[in-house]
């Protein structure tokens, strides 16, 4: 089981923890003007990154708030966790 | 190719069994190809195989990074059954069931496939209508399955516990043409068949780039044994095929988790059939060697570690606990997980991509070992026509942008 470093409440287990995928991805802000290949990139692309990956959490058992995290899904090490509106941390400065 | 029989076993006795060839080459590759396959699992061997039976490519390859049958081919729980929801899905899972009835003879290969049944079990009335929904759907597309009482149930599966139960079992869909097979021999039977064809099996030899040519078609790949030309690629690369499909700027929309499945310490005979419960989530069957294979749950998070966290699995055998008193204090050997490439709507692609010469056959999410013979049918038909099976026209890359879902999320066995 992971241990998570919750940016409000800090380490807790995984088992607190709601995965919620990739972050970052902004919605589109015009949607009329999107093509049908945007609206499904939006919708269904993802980055699938094997090394660090960018990806949101939520503490459901915790304090039930969203966050951002960069972890490497080569070792399922986190490298940073980080609170929503927060820009996403450089990584080549990472571990 | 050694033909496999009774009497071949027998005369090579006299020899101590010295004689024995090896079942494929170990093949250096060629500089180039009509065709090569990424991936040696089931999935890639089969479609090589079939490549050269069925559509006169014998001047192919199959390369494999690590030893061919060692990823997600080795490490799933070796259930078959095609009740899937959708006629599309209903299709291809029983074109691939019908492939494996006689695969053993075709392949000259003991697969070892046992129709023992498949049973899914039904917890509550929500499970209760949807069942009996797939039952109905399955019989219009002509796939057997049918309803079981709770009784009739109990008595197909004598160690089911349907009352002492937290979720008492209401009903089961029982598909008896579903059961097992031997992984390995998948892999081992297409591989050996493909290789008396002509197909090089390469392994020990990871793709490391793609190359296109000017036109923007593929030309060959990069690996770790050098550049091997080719105007054809199929990736098969299942939790891998993202990565692979990247080095030609193809996008793919699949994630890949971990999915883990755990054996059982070997026991007598005792478990006649397949059982799953969606709802208190899990499934087993009995191997011939006597262990119980249990599989587990995806972990919530992509990952490529071939691992998965211990409360997943934990989890899946609290639930057979549950379900299966009796082995309450039968101790597990060995656990481990696959990387499992996941579609949105959990169907898979089998398909040409944008880019000419590239096909893919990825997104099998939890559940591809079934589909093994079938996919790796349709896929050969794919690469050599460059153009879909009938079966397979609904797969497409495309459907996610014309919205033409097959959305089988709410149909898997289990919900992962």
């Amino acid at each position: 089981m992971l241990l998570i470093d919750c940016p409000w409440c800090g380490l807790r287990p995984e088992i607190e923890f709601a995965y919620a995928g990739q972050s970052h991805i902004a919605r589109p802000a015009s949607l009329g003007d999107l093509t049908d290949q945007q609206w499904a990139d939006y919708l269904y692309r993802r980055d699938n990154t094997k090394g660090i990956h960018g990806e949101r959490w939520r503490h459901v058992h915790g304090c039930a708030q969203f966050f951002n995290a960069l972890r490497d899904t080569t070792t399922d090490h986190f490298v940073a966790t980080y609170r929503i509106g927060t820009p996403k941390p450089n990584t080549d400065e990472s571990p | 190719m050694q033909k496999f029989s009774a009497l071949a076993l027998l005369r090579r006795s006299l020899s101590r069994h010295a004689s024995w060839q090896p079942q494929w080459r170990a093949a250096t590759p060629k500089p180039a190809y009509d065709a090569v396959i990424v991936g040696g699992g089931g999935h890639g061997l089969g479609a090589a195989y079939y490549l050269a039976k069925e559509h006169g490519y014998t001047n192919i390859a199959v390369v494999e990074k690590g030893w061919i049958g060692g990823g997600n081919t080795g490490r799933n729980t070796t259930i078959i059954r095609s009740n899937y929801l959708f006629s599309e899905s209903a299709a291809l899972y029983d074109h691939a069931v019908k492939l494996w009835e006689d695969l053993t003879q075709v392949l000259n290969y003991n697969m070892m496939f046992s129709q023992r049944g498949v049973m899914m079990l039904a917890h509550t009335v929500h499970d209760v209508h949807v069942f009996k929904r797939h039952i109905h759907a399955n019989r219009a597309s002509g796939v057997d399955n049918e309803w079981m009482t709770p009784e009739q149930a109990q008595a197909f599966c004598p160690p089911l516990n349907i009352e002492d139960i937290r979720y008492p079992v209401l009903g089961a869909a029982l598909q008896r043409r579903g059961g097992t097979a031997r992984h390995d021999a998948v892999a081992w039977g297409y591989a050996r068949a493909a290789d008396a064809l002509g197909v090089d099996i390469i392994e020990n030899c990871e793709v490391s780039g793609i190359r296109l040519d000017a036109s923007g078609a593929v030309a060959g790949i990069e690996t770790t044994r050098g550049f091997i030309g080719a105007r054809k690629i199929g990736v098969a690369a299942s939790g891998h095929t993202s990565v692979v499909a990247k080095m030609a700027g193809l996008h793919l929309p699949l994630e890949s988790f971990p999915l883990q499945a755990l054996v059982s310490e070997p026991l007598k005979p005792i478990f006649p059939c397949v059982v799953m419960s969606n709802t208190i989530h899990a499934y087993i069957s009995q191997s011939d060697k006597g262990e119980l294979v249990i599989g587990s749950g995806t972990d919530a998070y992509t990952s490529y570690t071939q691992r998965g966290g211990l409360h997943i699995s934990t989890h899946a055998v609290e639930a057979i606990c549950e379900l299966f008193p009796i082995f309450r204090r039968v101790r597990m050997l060995r656990n481990w997980g696959g990387i499992v490439d996941v579609t949105p709507d959990r169907s898979p692609i089998i398909a040409r991509t944008p880019v000419p010469g590239l096909y893919v056959n990825c997104g099998w999410g939890t559940g591809g070992f079934k589909a093994t013979p079938g996919s790796a049918h349709v896929f050969a038909w794919t690469i050599a026509r460059d153009e879909p099976h009938p079966i397979n026209v609904p797969f497409s890359i495309e459907r996610f942008r014309d919205g033409l879902l097959i959305d089988e999320a709410a149909a898997a066995a289990v919900a992962h």
